[in-house]
């Protein structure tokens, strides 16, 4: 399963927000999309979701047009992650996660046998069983967005979408969430996220896009596409990229706080 | 023993709140100035189909169908649909205060049906002017709401409040000019909410728009639980959000005036029933649904034996219903945030 986008533009009404996008997302890759706030990360991710009609360039869902796509049929080759969120009513999780089943039953039906079988692997493979009949407002932030991933993972869809999975976690379930995409696309899921951390791409990401004034400014290998110059170019901060343990790792620093 | 699953756990619930259902409706026939007791009841019902000699009186059978079956009929039917229409509007505004009373439902159904009464309408021209009127107050709190800065759940509330005064106001004008002999006390009466005036052909006129109303809700309940996330995240999960929103909006309006152009206002149910329904089988709109309206039938059907055999003088049920949803609206209000 791939993603593949072709100078992909779109406006609203007079204010451009992506401009000529191209990149494709091949089968078990991890995509980081970096950038910065308002960049239009937002914007790609709803047109690839099939939820924003764009006029101008196409979208290749494992080779085929998303426009010629009807909802179920993109339900079931690309699945949503949202940021943990609060619904206006306590599901059960088990509930919330049989709900990713719902493009495989007709309207008028609810889950069978084999949707309760897939949401109950899904658990399993998150390790969150023991969650199964606690309510998802009860539940931690950390907890609730691994309960979103099993329901992505219950749609059956092998590209995954996630706009900033890690964004309101702690600092542990932040590592952990990203260990168990990682997992994921090397299962075979086709991965594309966004991240505010260049640190966090550094580690996790098979292939960052980096976006700047809705163009796409590099688009690569980590260790390759992420210098000080594009730091520098995406967030106007001056840092330094530090290799560590022979080459194995990179972090940046900051150099406001190295200098003093 | 194995520990009984949720589902498990609410199917038995759901079957619990059958029976006592049935129950209930054959004890009502036993209420009432000429009781009918369960095996009159079955003689009279059976008759109808084998040869049983007659132990009852001739009153009885015609109490049985000019009055009382159709009473507690439409009890059940109205309770059904106003309950059922509530949990539905919950669901698709993604908002646990939603209810036909606060979306103005039932204020424009009920403008709508002053105003074909004022205007000598027939039955069929009240209950579709009670709709049209209806459909139209829900779309324009819906809309005012959408443009209300701030808490979602607050802007439905007080734009429920505004829109339902407004047409409240237009019921009022429609009252200042009915003729006081004739049309006033029709409008007044049917204002206030009561079944006493249920006759067999009310209960056929409404039951065909209920059925047609209740139906796709109860198909479509599964889908409602999606909706409940909000139309991007229901959409990517491979629900047309859009078409279900308006399928169930239109299906909820149309049960809600139905009730209302047979029954008059009676408040409350909508926003109580799901609420306790809630409580008891959770929030899964697959058991949900069916729970409250077994639930909603029953409720209204006791309250309804309270209000026409507590007094000589019949308490109009909408006022009963009253008594006991607003102290409930104060506890939903005032109750921990977390658990809604």
């Amino acid at each position: 399963m791939s993603v593949t986008v072709n100078d992909l533009s779109f406006s609203y009404k007079e204010r451009r927000v992506l401009a000529d996008v191209s990149f494709t997302a091949r089968t078990g890759e991890l995509l980081a999309v970096l950038g910065p706030n308002g960049v239009g990360k937002s914007t790609l991710f709803q047109c690839i979701l099939g939820l924003l009609p764009y006029t101008e360039g196409e979208i290749l869902l494992d080779g085929l047009d998303a426009k010629k796509l009807d909802i179920k049929e993109t339900a079931r080759r690309v699945a949503y992650i949202p940021q943990s969120h609060a619904p206006a009513f306590n599901f059960s999780v088990f509930d919330i996660i049989l709900m990713g089943t719902s493009a495989q039953i007709s309207d008028v039906n609810v889950p069978k046998k084999r949707q309760l079988e897939l949401a109950e692997q899904s658990m399993e493979r998150l390790g969150i069983t023991h969650l199964k009949e606690r309510g998802y407002l009860q539940i931690s932030g950390g907890e609730r967005q691994l309960v979103l991933i099993a329901r992505a993972l219950a749609q059956d869809a092998r590209i995954l979408v996630m706009d900033e999975p890690t964004s309101n976690l702690d600092y542990g379930n932040q590592l952990r969430i990203l260990s168990q995409i990682k997992l994921l696309a090397r299962e075979g899921y086709t991965v594309v996220l966004s991240t505010h951390s260049p640190d966090q791409a550094f580690m996790f990401a098979d292939r960052v896009l980096a976006l700047q004034g809705g163009r796409v400014v590099r688009h690569g290998r980590p260790f390759e596409v992420i210098t000080d110059a594009l730091i520098k170019d995406l967030y106007n901060v001056e840092v330094e990229i530090q290799s560590l343990y022979g080459g194995k790792a990179r972090m940046c620093l900051p150099k406001s706080v190295i200098d003093t | 023993m194995r520990k009984l699953s949720l589902a498990g756990k609410n199917a038995i619930i759901i079957l619990a709140l059958g029976i006592v259902l049935v129950v209930a409706v054959v004890v009502s026939f036993n209420l009432g100035r000429y009781p009918i007791t369960p095996r009159e009841l079955g003689g009279i019902l059976l008759s109808k189909v084998f040869p049983i000699e007659k132990f009852w009186t001739d009153t009885m059978a015609t109490v049985l169908f000019n009055i009382r079956l159709p009473r507690i009929l439409l009890a059940c039917l109205v309770g059904c649909c106003l309950s059922a229409a509530g949990a539905s509007y919950q669901g698709i505004f993604q908002n646990p205060m939603a209810s036909p009373d606060i979306l103005g439902a039932s204020a424009g159904a009920a403008f709508g049906a002053a105003f074909a009464i004022l205007n000598y309408a027939s039955q069929t021209m009240i209950t579709v002017s009670a709709f049209f009127f209806s459909l139209v107050t829900v779309a324009l709190v819906y809309l005012v709401s959408r443009k209300a800065k701030g808490s979602k759940v607050l802007g439905l509330i007080l734009s429920g409040i505004m829109v339902s005064s407004l047409f409240t106001a237009g019921t009022s004008y429609i009252k200042l000019v009915a003729d006081p002999s004739d049309r006033l006390p029709m409008i007044t009466y049917w204002l206030i909410g009561s079944l006493a005036g249920a006759t067999k052909k009310d209960v056929l006129f409404a039951a065909v728009p209920m059925a047609v109303g209740l139906v796709p809700l109860f198909l479509l309940r599964w889908r409602v639980n999606v909706l409940t996330f909000g139309d991007d995240e229901a959409r990517t999960i491979g629900i047309n959000a859009t078409r279900i929103r308006l399928i169930v909006v239109i299906c909820a309006t149309l049960v809600t005036a139905a009730s209302v152009s047979v029954s008059g206002m009676i408040g409350w149910v909508g926003l109580v029933i799901p609420h306790l329904t809630r409580r008891l089988v959770g929030n899964n709109y697959r058991h949900l649904m069916p729970a409250t309206m077994l639930f909603g039938a029953l409720f209204l059907l006791l309250i309804d034996n309270v209000s026409r055999n507590l007094l000589t003088l019949e308490i109009p049920i909408g006022i009963l219903t009253a008594f006991i949803g607003a102290p409930f609206f104060i506890y939903l209000i005032t109750r921990e945030a977390g658990s809604r």
